[in-house]
């Protein structure tokens, strides 16, 4: 082969090896593209849904009434009662409310649990508001300790109109499982 | 398909070494071709050994010969062996085989790196067959690896992820080799419109494969840390979602069903001009539409997941990008039959394979319309309709592009016609059993026959025994196609420079078979 | 394997026949397409694909009749001559990229309509929580303390065995039934709040139309609605491989009218 074409060659090589690594990268880049996709289109990200938002201070509608259902799972690696304490409440948008869980723990060990939220439906995620929530941090129990656990929350007045029933649903997980966080 | 020793003594300089150090240190695109094809023929028939066995305990309801589990890691491995070991690697022993003849180059352009990613290959899939001797078995979770469920895979985990990365970078090393190959290495005047369309396809082809392997490896090398590391990109516990697999999965994978299929379509593109005895039709509007083939396969890779729960945005997207991909394959589809408008035609067994790609692909895209359809893929999903529609596109489709390519050019690598009448034996055989086997998958999945699954309700067991005769048969008929073959490199009737009647291209103007060494010094065009 | 010299359709007669006598006699023809099924989502549903499939149909008639026809008749043997110079034709070229691309938009228009109807929950009067485990569900009547578990029947689960020596044409319903069916009321709009425990599950009942995952962490949601006169059983499976035994946790919904269901419900809860 001559010098000029292998020359030619390795450029091309070189470029395409870039492309791959760039690619590869890319593959990467889809987890926090994923968030912005999720927060475009309002389903929320989880970073968002865990972390503290604040209520706007104008006045409820009171016209209008939505009932926020509440539910609680505990998957496979926890050993917890964990349940809420009212199964719904009907709730106008832009007033704060108060709801609670109870955790109980069932493992003969100190355990930390950490509550992993979601809202249903999808698209009312960006318009539920906790302003205080057991799940923005782990919670730490004792042996057998059993305790309450609060959300505070407002819905907003934004909420569109098809939507008359929002869920709000833990998972409780056990930190133990939960160690690094890349997501 | 080795194309035997008589062709050393036709290379007029450099014949290769002889026996197995030939196969271990050569270097050259058509060696390696041949062990790619072989190799590939060799996954072809292993993983079709596990298909039957999968169609042996569907045959009737009831649990007759293998436990779930080992199911599950059957339908797993199969799918991973067809789609990496054997379709992918046939369409890359064509490249190596076909590309420099086509474009009049000397050998592909890093033939060091070729024989390196053979091997590759080669261990990923000693690597990934022995995870069935390893405690716990083969993957089991399906080719799609979804999370958590990949995640209680046992022994075979990092196995199955590292075999992962070799074949993946042994396709990008082939795709690099490829593209290099055709940007620097054509003849003097051959400009890239003059490019026969299987070198075309393959060109674009390989792009796809830089731009979505790697991905791939990123998605893989996730769940790898995921799984040792405590990250949590996929574990709602730690704050990660398993949903977001599936896209980074499907963001490689649409594509990758087209990585298959469009070398298909480059060689179908070649035999049914041949056979017409004309041109191929709109020769510019098939390129474009390739190339917008694999621009939409980026967009509509959601089309996979309708059922994970998608804003309504998102889902009324992929289903009209989905749509839209089916236009340049309708717009193909138009140009073959009109290349064979007004043509001349025999039905020699690669027009016949090519034939019959026509009709079935075209009925594996069909389906692909009406899975596109969000609302009716709530009822298809994950059901025999899906399982029908990929092996429509997969078997009569990439398969028989590549069974079509082999009756094509065999004659050009051996220097010997193969036995016509036995050809043209294995292509009805094979054609038939085909629609046996999976056309009743339509009806089981419309049923409500779910997939993946290793017993069924007893109202699903007639499709279910039809279907099975026909695999039987399907997976027999090969065999035939496996002893043509042999035949065809043992001896036979010599076969000319041009082999067919209406021979176009490069390939034809080099003896059959075709010397060790061709195009040293690069053919005049014209 | 025997040569037939010379004639090339023999083995494609001798195949179809082959294939035609392993059509079961008794094949039940109600098994060749999707259910209509008994709710207005399962309804939209099956004519979404029914339009899919004519549509498909009539396409596959043009084009499969013009390939045949000129396999038919540009055949060289029969003297067909090649016109070489048929290459382009731009006019013709246009329109069967830009006609295709009208008929498929035109195709996914009527989903919109569907798609928006399946997504919106509003109105409904009954949320059910389903949970699935590996390899069974957990039914949860929000705010009615009333759960249970929902298992492959104990018949299907000792025929499936391997080696169990137990015909499954035996036992009624096979991998169709369950210790404990979900029990809802006709003619109600009902929420479906769906998650699971370990691996991602799918519910799915196809007289019910709808399929959605039920995924880990998350909550996902859908309604079913069974029409007010059409009380019954309906059956379903998980759609999602989830493991070993993905094939063997089905779903049974019986659909009592209202006051039926109600009674059903009190009785529950008494004995919870
Ligand atoms: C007209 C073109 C096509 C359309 C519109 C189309 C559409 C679709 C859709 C919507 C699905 C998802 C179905 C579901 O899971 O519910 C699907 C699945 C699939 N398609 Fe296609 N498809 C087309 C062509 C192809 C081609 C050319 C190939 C490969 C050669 C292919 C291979 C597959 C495979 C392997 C799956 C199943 C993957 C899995 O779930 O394991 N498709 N197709
Ligand atoms: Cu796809
Ligand atoms: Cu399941």
């Amino acid at each position: 082969m001559e010098a000029p074409r292998r020359k030619s060659n390795r450029g091309l090589v070189a470029r395409l090896v870039l492309m791959t690594a760039g690619s590869f990268a890319f593959g990467f880049a889809l987890v926090p593209l994923y968030d912005v996709f999720c927060e475009v289109t309002g389903i929320g990200t989880r970073a968002e849904l865990s972390r503290a938002a604040t209520a706007d201070a104008s006045a409820p509608d009171v016209n209008r009434t939505v009932v926020v259902e509440f539910t609680a799972s505990v998957p496979d690696n926890g050993s917890w009662e964990f349940a809420p304490v009212v199964a719904s409440m009907e709730v106008h948008p832009g007033r704060l409310y108060e709801a609670h869980y109870t955790a109980h723990n069932l493992a003969d060990r100190e355990t930390t649990g950490q509550a992993v939220p979601s809202i249903t439906p999808l698209r009312a995620a960006r318009y539920f508001r906790k302003t205080e929530c057991f799940c923005f941090t782990p919670q730490k129990f004792a042996r057998d300790e059993q305790r309450e656990l609060l959300v505070r929350f407002t819905v907003d007045r934004d909420l569109p109109p098809g939507i008359d029933r929002l869920t709000l649903s833990y998972a409780f997980y056990d930190v133990a499982h939960v160690a690094g966080g890349a997501g | 398909m080795a194309h035997g020793n008589e062709a050393a003594g036709h290379g007029n300089h450099d014949g290769p070494p002889k026996g197995l150090v030939r196969w271990l240190t050569t270097t050259n695109h058509k060696d390696i071709g041949t062990m790619y094809l072989v190799f590939s023929l060799a996954m072809f028939l292993i993983g079709g050994l596990m298909a039957l066995a999968i169609r042996a305990e569907l045959f009737q309801p009831g649990l007759q010969f293998v436990n779930p589990s080992f199911f599950n890691q059957l339908t797993t491995v199969h799918a991973l062996v067809m789609v990496f070991g054997a379709v992918m690697p046939a369409t890359v022993g064509l490249a190596n085989w076909m590309i420099p003849l086509q474009i009049g180059a000397a050998d592909m352009a890093l033939p060091r790196m070729n024989l390196f990613s053979f091997w590759l290959l080669f261990f990923a899939f000693m690597l990934l067959i022995s995870t069935f001797f390893v405690p716990g078995g083969a993957p089991a979770a399906g080719w799609t690896l979804y999370p958590p469920l990949v995640l209680q895979t046992g022994t075979a985990f990092p196995m199955a992820i590292f075999a992962i990365h070799m074949m993946g970078a042994s396709s990008i090393m082939g795709a690099i080799n490829v593209i290099v190959t055709i940007v620097n290495m054509r003849a003097p005047g051959m400009t890239l419109l003059k490019m026969p369309l299987f070198s075309w396809s393959w060109l674009i082809t390989a792009y796809l494969l830089i731009a979505v392997m790697p991905v791939f490896a990123g998605g893989v090398t996730m769940l790898l840390t995921d799984y040792y590391f405590q990250t949590s990109f996929f574990n709602a516990a730690g704050g990660g979602d398993p949903v977001l697999f599936q896209h980074v999965f499907w963001f490689f994978g649409h594509p990758e069903v087209y990585i298959m299929i469009l070398p298909a379509f480059g060689i179908i593109s070649e035999i049914i001009p041949t056979f017409s005895r004309k041109p191929i039709f709109g020769y510019e509007a098939m390129v474009y539409a390739i190339a917008s083939i694999a621009f939409l396969s980026f967009i509509v890779w959601a089309h996979h997941m309708f059922t994970v729960g998608m804003p309504l945005a998102g889902q009324l997207f992929f289903t009209l990008s989905t749509m839209l991909i089916a236009v340049p394959t309708g717009v193909k589809v138009f140009n073959w039959t009109t290349t064979m408008w007004r043509g001349s035609l025999s039905f020699e067994p690669p027009m016949l394979f090519a034939l019959a790609f026509l009709f079935l692909f075209t009925i594996g895209g069909f389906s692909g319309l009406m899975l596109a359809i969000a609302p009716a893929d709530f009822q298809y999903h994950d059901t025999y309709f899906v399982v029908a529609h990929f092996h429509y596109v997969l078997v009569p489709g990439a398969v028989f592009g590549i069974m079509a390519a082999v009756y094509y050019w065999l004659p050009k690598w051996t220097g010997h016609m193969y036995d016509m009448t036995l050809a043209k034996w294995h292509f009805w055989l094979t054609a038939i059993f085909v629609n046996v086997l999976f056309f009743p998958q339509h009806f089981l999945g419309l049923a409500g026959m779910q997939r993946r699954i290793p017993d069924y309700p007893t109202q699903f067991t007639d499709w279910n025994m039809v279907s099975s005769i026909g695999g039987f048969g399907f997976g027999l008929s090969q065999l035939l196609f496996v002893w043509v073959i042999i035949r065809c490199v043992k001896g036979g009737q010599r076969a000319t420079a041009g082999v067919w009647d209406w021979p176009h291209g490069l390939e034809w103007t080099v003896p059959s078979p075709a010397p060790y060494h061709t195009f040293e010094k690069a053919p005049e065009l014209h | 394997m025997s040569i037939v010299k010379r004639n090339s359709k023999l083995p494609a007669v001798a195949g179809a026949l082959a294939a035609l006598t392993t059509l079961p006699a008794h094949a039940d023809w109600s098994l060749l397409n999707m259910p209509k099924g008994v709710s207005e989502l399962s309804r939209g549903n099956y004519d979404m694909h029914m339009i899919m499939l004519w549509i498909c149909f009539a396409i596959a008639v043009v084009t499969f009749g013009a390939m045949i026809f000129a396999m038919i008749r540009f055949r060289k043997s029969r003297g067909a001559v090649a016109d070489t110079k048929l290459l382009h034709n731009a006019r013709l070229e246009a329109a069967w990229t830009l006609v295709p691309t009208v008929i498929l938009i035109a195709m996914a228009i009527p989903s919109v309509e569907k798609l928006i109807k399946i997504e919106d929950m509003s109105g409904s009067e009954l949320t059910v929580k389903i949970t699935g485990y590996q390899w069974y569900w957990q039914y949860e009547y929000l705010g009615k303390q009333v759960s249970f578990y929902s298992r492959l029947a104990r018949t299907s689960d000792l025929a499936r065995q391997r080696g169990s020596g137990i015909d499954p044409n035996t036992v009624e319903n096979y991998l169709l039934e369950v210790d404990k069916p979900l029990v809802v009321p006709t003619g109600t709009k009902i929420r479906l709040l769906l998650t699971a425990n370990d691996v991602i599950h799918a519910w799915w009942v196809p007289d019910f139309g709808m399929k959605r995952d039920a995924i880990p962490g998350f909550m996902n949601e859908m309604w079913i609605s069974v029409d007010a006169d059409k009380p019954g059983t309906y059956r379903g499976k998980c759609a999602e491989l989830c493991g070993a035994d993905h094939g063997f946790m089905p779903i049974v919904v019986v659909a009592k009218p209202k006051p039926e269901f109600e009674a059903w419900l009190a009785q529950q809860q008494v004995t919870e």
